[in-house]
């Protein structure tokens, strides 16, 4: 007659609700969440500030001035002054990027990936690329002050767009080859022997089953440095972009770019008597390279949801 | 072998087939044709030994099976048979794989012509990120079939001697990937045959599977077994006496040179010898249960 009793039960009961409905208080918990939280309010904070400190002042600009601020040049007036040859210097730096550093980091990334066996000599040439993603900018700006603006003057013409946009396809380079090798290392290798299985070469393989597989990566690096490159300034100074006057814009002549633009007009006094400062067209030249960098990853976006799409079967 | 006569021997190999399917549909016996002649095989990994002087025949339109317990070399060994193991850049085989007399390590030879007669399906079903035709048609389109109507027909047969056809006719556009596991690994029993190889290498292909689909497999095997040969790696003892004519069992062995151990092949014979009288005392405890 070894039964329980029903008190026991319900002592039991009673120990065990009271078991499993405690709460602990886990201050160190709730005090690390409340960090989090914290640290993506200060995130926000930055960006809506910059968002209204560049949005606010530039307003007037689009009001008073509309298409003409794309299509004037830069001058000392900062009421007739245009971004048109920031424009234009910054569209053939974006075209070079294109037409130069990406199918030339996506292809050292597929020799670096796929071909290359694992010798000494081809990781030192790895680790090298890796250093030379982290070399500052403006020493990008003395590399090609020497090379593309000195020794291939013949090619170049000297200060023009053309040794700019080389100079700047250098200095992406390695952050190109970087992300493609990371997305093309992440395919799985499966994928690869599947194709070798049915008899495909290694180009083969590469072309119908790695790329389109790491394309989704490969667009997201390459679109990264491609805004990188548009918003950097500080080696077409030393490259000898034009801050004055720029009446006529040409591929062989003296160039400037957008983010020269913002910089040259930010550190101009206001002119008397004019509507507009100068601080307001630099915000407005801001507005215009930000929606042209929203632009280039709308459209990588685009890209890499239908090739992600294509990836997963759905 | 000089390259005159590699050609001479390439050329013969599709007739021959021919010839010798006469013979063998009705009797599989150790007079059919060698299709590989393994001698003295070793497989290394840099300074590690994977396999150590393995030596075996594979005979056309049987089913081989490679059972032993894990790190036994069995895989490695399988993947030498296409050349597969050229892609571990450590890997290195010495001895000799003939392929009707052709030894498949010889510079001359084109390891991608190699995988296009010697397919191969991998242990976790691996279709391509693309429709359940694309897959199919890929290795085709490869060899430059190009006209749709013939493409459709290779597809058509291909899903169709991979007892597939039924379940997809209808959705061909889709995506590989939407498949079962089971009909994934159809889908890439479908893609191999698709070249129409002679030999198709099974590496556990229904590790991934329920015992169901694993059924479905077998009986593939044994459908498809008079048009290939096929050599099938496997942890699944059961499924090696059901399904194959032959089985090579290997074991593990302590290296002397270091602690690490390495592949043996302890017995190869037929399959109903290996699982009722062996020769190896080994052979018998691993296929009782008694060890690995």
């Amino acid at each position: 007659m070894a039964l329980v009793s029903p008190s026991v039960r319900s002592t039991t009961q009673e120990r065990v609700r009271e078991g499993l409905t405690r709460r602990d208080r886990n201050v160190a918990g709730l005090i690390l969440q409340v960090l989090l939280l914290l640290a993506v309010l200060v995130t926000l904070l930055i960006l809506f500030t910059l968002i209204v400190r560049l949005f606010a002042p530039a307003a007037p600009v689009f009001r008073e001035r509309g298409f003409g601020f794309l299509t004037g040049t830069i001058g000392s007036d900062p009421d007739k002054v245009g971004i048109w040859p920031g424009l234009y210097g910054s569209f053939f730096i974006g075209l070079g990027i294109i037409v130069i550093a990406i199918p030339l980091g996506v292809a050292a990334a597929i020799y670096l990936e796929e071909y290359a066996t694992d010798t000494r000599l081809n990781r030192f040439v790895v680790v090298n690329i890796r250093n030379l993603a982290g070399v500052p900018a403006v020493i990008y700006g003395v590399l090609g002050l020497t090379i593309f603006v000195g020794w291939l003057d013949p090619i170049t013409q000297g200060k023009t767009v053309i040794a700019a946009a080389l100079t700047l396809a250098v200095l992406v380079l390695p952050i190109i080859i970087i992300t493609s090798s990371e997305a093309i290392r992440a395919v799985p290798q499966g994928l690869r022997d599947a194709g070798y299985g049915v008899g495909a070469s290694r180009w083969e393989v590469t072309r119908d089953h790695v790329l389109p597989y790491a394309a989704p990566g490969i667009l997201t690096g390459t679109v990264l440095s491609l805004a990188r490159a548009l918003g950097e300034a500080a080696p077409l100074i030393l490259i000898g972009a034009i801050t004055g006057l720029l009446p006529s814009t040409s591929l062989d002549g003296s160039f400037t770019a957008l983010p020269m633009t913002i910089y040259s007009w930010s550190s101009k006094a206001d002119v008397p008597g004019s509507v507009l400062g100068f601080e307001n067209v630099a915000a407005a030249a801001g507005v215009v390279l930000l929606l042209l960098v929203l632009f280039f990853n709308v459209i990588a976006v685009a890209l890499r949801t239908k090739y992600e799409k294509q990836r997963t079967g759905s | 072998m000089t390259e005159l006569e590699m050609s001479t021997v390439t050329e013969q190999t599709t007739p021959m087939r021919q010839e010798t399917m006469v013979t063998d549909t009705t009797e599989t016996t150790s007079t059919a044709h060698h299709v590989f002649d393994v001698a003295d095989l070793n497989v290394y990994y840099g300074d590690f030994r994977a396999v150590q002087d393995a030596s075996l025949t594979i005979r056309q339109h049987e089913i081989t099976a490679f059972i032993g317990p894990s790190g036994c070399g069995k895989t490695t060994m399988l993947r030498c048979f296409n050349r597969m193991n050229d892609f571990i850049e450590t890997a290195r085989v010495e001895g000799s794989i003939t392929y009707h007399g052709v030894d498949l390590y010889d510079p001359a030879v084109n390891a991608t012509e190699v995988r296009r007669r010697i397919g191969m399906v991998f242990q976790k079903p691996n279709p391509f990120p693309k429709s359940i035709y694309d897959n199919v048609a890929y290795g085709p389109r490869l060899l430059g079939v190009k006209k749709k109507a013939e493409l459709d027909e290779v597809v058509e047969r291909s899903l169709k001697g991979a007892a597939l056809w039924d379940e997809v006719k209808g959705r061909l556009k889709a995506s590989g990937l939407g498949l079962s596991g089971g009909q994934q690994q159809r889908l890439c029993i479908a893609r191999a045959i698709a070249v129409d190889p002679e030999v198709i290498l099974m590496d556990e292909p229904c590790s991934a599977l329920d015992p169901i689909a694993t059924a479905r497999i077998e009986d593939l095997m044994q459908e498809i077994k008079s048009k290939f040969t096929i050599i099938i790696v496997t942890h699944n003892m059961q499924q090696a006496a059901r399904v194959s004519d032959r089985t090579a069992f290997f074991t593990t062995e302590v290296n002397p040179d270091s602690d690490r151990r390495t592949g043996r092949l302890v017995e190869f014979d037929r399959t109903k010898k290996m699982f009722s009288n062996p020769n190896d005392q080994r052979t018998e405890q691993y296929v009782t249960g008694r060890f690995g």
